[in-house]
């Protein structure tokens, strides 16, 4: 029964994001957990949240660690921005920082990493 | 056991660091909390606020601290007193959003955009007898407040060293000092109502038109939705001076809101403090009342305000024993009068895109007349001017909010109509119309370069189809220092008889050498202006200390000249044939001596020089070296008790007098002026939030210019000539005035 369940909810959970895809927000609004630690963070972040095509705002917070995105869907997606910012030397959810990137982080970014 | 431990280990941590919590909120102009609001002291984040704005942070020592939040303005602020509960209210970076700061932190800020900009609070124009918007500037070294002329008894402001017609002086965005206005308008907004004045040197943005040529006031007045109930401020000087201002608002609901400000003042007694037969300061009243309503509506992001206001200001002067009902333009007794009646309406609307908070549109629309009846002795002078102002602007971004931009069309109509007598009588009627459409790109990397290039194209009647561009650019070279740089071009009709109605103070005869010009038989003037700055911040024995450099240059192509040099009978306008230029440059020096005491100086060169006739001279009555410096000082608040102390040095070299060399001898003039220097003070004793009292003194050293009027003896004759003023007329003055609010 369970596994019925889960599978009806996967379909779904396909079909919504499928309709989704079919129409397109322009202004879509995401969050994305990203690590970083103070100012100069904020600015590497969000530079690198910029580089990716379709990135109207970007605004990330150290607080809550979270980057405050509104992109294009038709031209990226968050996984994309995740990558970008995942270059600069920042972890994000779904995209970790290699250890080259992470280490030429400035003394003062150097977050802790789980 | 362990829990022990660790307190204790905490408890002995915070001896050894002494370390202090500070508590606080930050709200928004609109009185909500901001959230996720960054507070930073040396570069990293020591706090954040939740959802209601509200902080704690923990320091080891007193620190100044940048509070940074999403779309709004960085602010800085000293965290000193942990016993204080620190409200701090941000302003918006959007134009359209820009609403207040109240905040007795820091009065005078430098803007972190391309353009050279000042943001002054209300807090720093409490620090001057600041009566209305013209003596706003005495403590600001930007600008230059001239003394007041024996006529109107108004002060003039200079930026750059150019006069108030360079300057374009806007109310809310909406260019209000203008045409008629232009010489005395500053003197018909109270300070009261003032909640901040953004002060732009150079060109300045394209967005509020054309005219603007060697900078831009724009001063914001307090709005509905942020003000008090009640507020009452009553004020009263040795110079006789009565003044009075109320404001009362009301919210109506959680989306309108409505103040109504009213402002009386008057002057009763004669003043003759140099002996010379005629007043040092006129007789006069004012009464000046504003409706605003205010409607904002956040969630779906409009915002509305609707203003109409009315001014009726009076104003005699002349010799002592002229009486306006017996010896009016007759020649007994030499007198003038100015009246003026004024009415404005303004509208503004404007929506910020909710989901896309880059994204937003302003329109706004202004009518004004304005009525002046003067009369100088036998000279008169009547001008009657109705304007329509129109400006729709969309600002949003390309691609990202790296590159925004700003675009959008207006419109200015102005209905003029001019009586003049002197020497023979003429009206002098003319309509002009100017529809035109601008752009401004904005360009910020995020971290050390961002960039405003604007372009406007108008088409006027007068002044026909013409293009006026402008350039800012703000760069970084590394921490701490910034480096700006401005050029652009402004084009302006001179309202040559309304800018320099002082002059019918005197016996000379006004020429108007007309050249198929399209206002008065003259050309629109046009010039240029480039500037660049750098600032460097840096710490001095730990303090906080700024250095700021300044250098402009106004390149005139054309220009109005007003020569008072061919002959002391004269006076000669002319379009200029020849060069005419302003150098001006600016070195300030802002430094935090202990807690609470801060100093400004600076220091002020200026080389104006226009060619007059067949030589080129000096600017008349203007100082080629200024001196200044202010010093401020608080003591620690307790219980909301704490006084304030404000002193301001000016010090002005000597100034070219014009041509008095076909007067007889007892009226001819030297060639300059002897260097003098003037101090004015304040003391201020807030007694609590909602109440204090503040006594004064202006031109403490009791300066005086030792010879105000040539002639003064024979008033209809031809050497007569109350215009040539380069210093105080009256001597040293005090006043008092006390505040009170109900929150």
């Amino acid at each position: 029964m369970k596994k019925y369940v889960i599978m009806i909810l996967a379909v779904l959970g396909v079909a919504f994001s499928s309709q989704a895809q079919e129409k397109k927000n322009k202004n879509a609004k995401a969050d994305v957990e990203v690590k970083g630690n103070c100012d100069m963070c904020k600015k590497r972040i969000e530079k690198a949240a910029f580089r990716v095509k379709g990135v109207k705002s970007a605004n990330w917070h150290a607080e809550d660690q979270t980057l405050h995105l509104i992109l294009d869907e038709n031209k990226t997606d968050v996984l994309k921005v995740q990558k970008a910012v995942a270059e600069a030397g920042h972890d994000t959810k779904e995209v970790k920082a290699s250890q080259d990137d992470y280490e030429g982080l400035h003394f003062c970014c150097k977050y802790n990493r789980e | 056991m362990k829990y022990i431990l660790l307190t204790l280990c905490t408890l002995s941590m915070q001896v050894v660091f002494a370390q202090d919590t500070y508590r606080g909120k930050v709200l928004n102009t609109f009185n909500s909390p901001v959230e996720s609001a960054q507070i930073t002291v040396n570069d990293s984040i020591v706090a954040t606020t939740d959802a209601h704005g509200v902080f704690e942070l923990t320091l080891d020592e007193p620190s100044t601290a940048y509070i940074y939040a999403e779309g709004y303005q960085v602010y800085e602020t000293e965290f000193n007193d942990p016993l204080h509960y620190y409200f701090i209210t941000i302003q918006p970076e959007d134009d359209l959003n820009e609403l207040v700061i109240t905040t007795n932190k820091k009065n005078t800020q430098r803007g972190r955009g391309a353009t050279n900009m000042q943001v002054m609070n209300s807090g720093e124009l409490l620090k001057a007898a600041c009566c209305n918007l013209a003596e706003s500037f005495e403590t600001n070294p930007s600008i230059d407040v001239n003394f007041s002329d024996a006529i109107s008894g108004s002060k003039q402001i200079r930026m750059l060293g150019l006069t108030s017609p360079y300057i374009l002086i806007a109310e809310e965005n909406i260019p209000s000092v203008r045409g008629a206005s232009q010489a005395y308008g500053l003197s018909f907004t109270p300070g009261t109502w003032v909640e901040s004045i953004q002060v732009t040197k150079g060109a300045g943005s394209v967005v509020n038109g054309f005219e603007s040529i060697s900078g831009q006031i724009n001063t914001e007045l307090i709005k509905p939705s942020d003000d008090l109930p009640f507020f009452l401020n009553l004020y009263g000087s040795t110079d006789s001076r009565f003044e009075v201002n109320a404001h009362f608002s009301e919210k109506i609901s959680d989306k309108w809101s409505s103040s109504l400000f009213v402002h009386g003042n008057t002057r009763v007694k004669k003043n003759d403090m140099n002996h010379d037969g005629f007043l040092d300061n006129p007789l006069g009243s004012q009464i000046n009342v504003m409706n605003r309503w205010q409607y904002m509506n956040l969630e779906k992001g409009w915002i509305a305000f609707l203003t109409a206001r009315y001014m009726k200001d009076e104003k005699q002067t002349g010799a002592i024993d002229f009486d306006k009902d017996i010896h009016k333009l007759g020649t007994d007794k030499w007198g003038a009068e100015l009246n003026t009646d004024k009415f404005d309406v303004s509208a503004k609307i404007g929506y910020v895109f909710p989901n896309q908070p880059y994204k937003s549109f302003g329109w706004q629309n202004a009518f004004s007349y304005h009525a002046q009846n003067s009369y100088f002795g036998l000279n008169q002078f009547d001008i009657t001017q109705r304007s329509i102002y129109s400006n729709f602007l969309y600002s949003s971004i390309i691609n990202n909010t790296m590159h925004k931009f700003s675009t959008g069309a207006s419109f200015m109509y102005d209905d003029y109509s001019e009586f003049v007598a002197n020497y023979g009588a003429n009206h002098y009627d003319r309509t002009d119309t100017s529809y035109g459409a601008f752009m401004e790109y904005t360009y910020d990397n995020m971290d050390n370069l961002s960039m405003v290039l604007g372009l406007r194209a108008d088409n006027s009647n007068r002044l026909g189809a013409f293009v006026t561009p402008r350039m800012h650019l703000r760069y970084n070279p590394w921490e701490k220092t910034t480096l700006r740089m401005s050029a652009g071009r402004g084009k302006r009709l001179a309202n040559i008889f309304a800018e320099n109605q002082y002059l019918f103070a005197s016996s000379r005869r006004f020429n108007i050498q007309e050249d198929g010009g399209k206002a008065y038989g003259m050309n629109p003037e046009i010039a240029w202006n480039y500037g660049v700055s750098v600032s460097q911040d840096f710490r001095f024995l730990n303090k906080s200390a700024n250095i700021t450099l300044d250098f402009y240059r106004t390149d005139f192509q054309n220009q109005i000249v007003v020569d008072l040099d061919q002959s002391a009978r004269t006076v000669d306008f002319y379009n200029l044939d020849g060069k005419s230029y302003a150098n001006s440059f600016q070195a300030e020096l802002n430094y935090n001596i202990i807690k609470h005491l801060n100093l400004r100086t600076a220091y002020k060169y200026y080389d104006i020089q226009s060619t007059y006739g067949d030589k080129t001279l000096e600017r008349p009555l203007q100082a080629k070296h200024r001196l200044f410096a202010n010093m401020e000082y608080s003591t620690h608040e307790n219980n909301g008790r704490y006084w304030k102390f404000d002193a301001t040095w000016n010090w002005l070299g000597k100034q070219r007098l014009p041509y008095t060399g076909d007067n007889s001898s007892e009226n001819k003039l030297a060639d300059y002026t002897n260097p003098f220097s003037t101090i004015n003070a304040q003391i201020t004793k807030v007694f609590s939030d909602t109440f204090e009292i503040y006594v004064g003194g202006e031109n403490i050293a009791n300066y005086r210019q030792n010879r105000v009027i040539l002639g003064a003896d024979d008033p209809f004759g031809n050497e007569f000539d109350s215009t040539i003023v380069y210093g105080p007329i009256f001597g040293q003055m005090y006043y008092a005035g006390l505040r009170f609010k109900i929150k």
